[in-house]
């Protein structure tokens, strides 16, 4: 397993930024961190399809000099894809960051917890 | 400033707190303000102690919840490792997926007139998908709007501090000659290199994301270097609600006219054009040109909504 995991790196790297974005989003309690993993996932999610769509030696998809074999080009679909990717991840990162910044506003803090005990009191007080 | 913001992130420092106190100062003798600040510290003590007996109280339940999180991460890493030491080899073209690229690659420039593959798959194959993304951008747009828009009706006093401070004041203060100078000289540069990108979206690598986010970036420079008030008398929020609308509306109403007469392009009534030309590609050019506009659109409202919480201006 370890030599396929060598041979298919870029890969394995994309995997292992999308394990450390996951975890970032469990372990930290910091609401501006969890953004963060969630941007870190993203970005093992482009790498993951932009290396699957790779082939060694060849160019980009634009047609020059009229070449227009399968050979001489990498895989197209997966550039489009990620165009998608990246817009979702910048309208959530921008939702979210919005949604932190109302919490902010109202309990001067970004630690997850302390937010729920905050509004778990204001409940019983109501 | 780096230990600062270091602080907040770690919740020791408030960063509100200090712009309500600017708020609050105005009318309020020496001894008030000590006052005060004994009360909001006193507060905050509080506050901690509330904070660090409920921690104590979740202790057990925060322990196993670590416990759970370690093993669901480390198996998830697992399987997708597993996974990927039994994908094709990385670099080496794999036989399942040639299929379409081939129709893609050596039937693309004569279907769609596109010499860039990726912008015919994207604005001719697959329109309606980006159709679909420019729709995501728009309500992105719409919900950071709706959460962080700063009106008459809304609007506190510490928010309206806030928001002179984040507009007016803030400018008066950093009204630099050096940064004004250097944007002077490289906003035209800016402005254009993106309009080149928006325009030969078909003929090489760039479109309507990459140059609608360039010019929406030249737009949020414009703003900081020579004030908010000159970028509110031509770019108000009405008129950018009109600019994003024509271009949704233009994109979805051609591109379903092409798809409802030209389907499987049996006859399609707009020329292809000579490939490699600005005007070529058919219908790319002007759908490429309205993604453009809905982005720049969108990334000057993002900025406009964090930065001071409106678009244009009071309204």
């Amino acid at each position: 397993m370890i030599s396929t995991l060598l041979i298919n790196y870029e890969e394995a790297v994309a995997i292992i930024l999308f394990g450390i974005g996951f975890t970032m989003l469990l372990f930290h309690r910091n609401l501006v961190k969890k953004l963060i993993g969630m941007n870190i996932m993203d970005t093992g999610t482009f790498l993951f399809l932009a290396s699957m769509g790779y082939i060694n030696g060849r160019k980009a998809p634009i047609i020059v000099n009229g070449v227009q074999s399968t050979e001489a080009y990498i895989n197209p679909v997966p550039a489009g894809l990620v165009l998608t990717g990246i817009v979702v991840s910048v309208s959530v990162t921008a939702i979210m960051l919005s949604l932190t910044i109302r919490l902010y506003k109202r309990y001067h803090t970004l630690n997850l917890d302390d937010i729920y005990e905050m509004s778990k009191s204001e409940m019983e007080d109501r | 400033m780096s230990s600062r913001f270091h602080k907040w992130l770690t919740g020791d420092y408030d960063v509100m707190e200090k712009v309500y106190d600017i708020a609050e100062a105005r009318d309020m003798t020496r001894e008030q303000m000590k006052k005060k600040n004994k009360e909001a510290k006193e507060k905050l003590d509080r506050r901690r102690e509330v904070q660090r007996a409920a921690q104590a109280r979740t202790r057990g339940f925060y322990h196993i919840y670590i416990g759970i999180a370690i093993v669901s991460c480390i198996t998830l890493v697992g399987v997708l490792l597993f996974c990927i030491a039994n994908l094709p080899r990385y670099g080496v073209e794999n036989p399942r997926t040639v299929e379409v690229v081939k129709r893609y690659v050596e039937k693309g420039l004569e279907e769609t007139g596109a010499v860039n593959v990726v912008a015919g798959l994207i604005l001719d194959y697959r329109a309606f998908d980006t159709l679909g993304e420019s729709h995501v951008l728009f309500t992105a747009l719409v919900c950071v709007m709706v959460l962080l828009r700063l009106d008459q009706k809304n609007m506190t006093s510490r928010d309206e501090d806030y928001y002179l401070i984040t507009s007016d004041k803030y400018y008066r203060i950093n009204q630099d000659p050096i940064i004004r100078t250097v944007c002077f000289v490289l906003l035209p540069g800016i402005l254009i290199f993106g309009i080149y990108i928006l325009l030969n979206g078909q003929n090489g690598p760039g479109g309507g994301f990459s140059g609608g986010t360039v010019m929406g970036t030249a737009l949020i420079i414009f703003a900081e270097a020579f004030g908010w008030k000159t970028v509110d008398k031509f770019f108000s929020k009405k008129r950018l609600m009109i600019i994003t609308f024509i271009s949704l509306g233009f994109y979805a109403f051609a591109k379903g006219y092409v798809f409802f007469t030209g389907s499987n392009h049996m006859e399609n009534i707009i020329p292809k054009g000579t490939p490699g030309a600005i005007l070529s590609g058919g219908l790319i050019l002007p759908l490429d040109i309205a993604v453009g506009m809905v982005v720049a659109c969108t990334m000057f409202g993002f900025y406009s909504l964090f930065m001071r919480g409106t678009i244009g201006g009071n309204d």
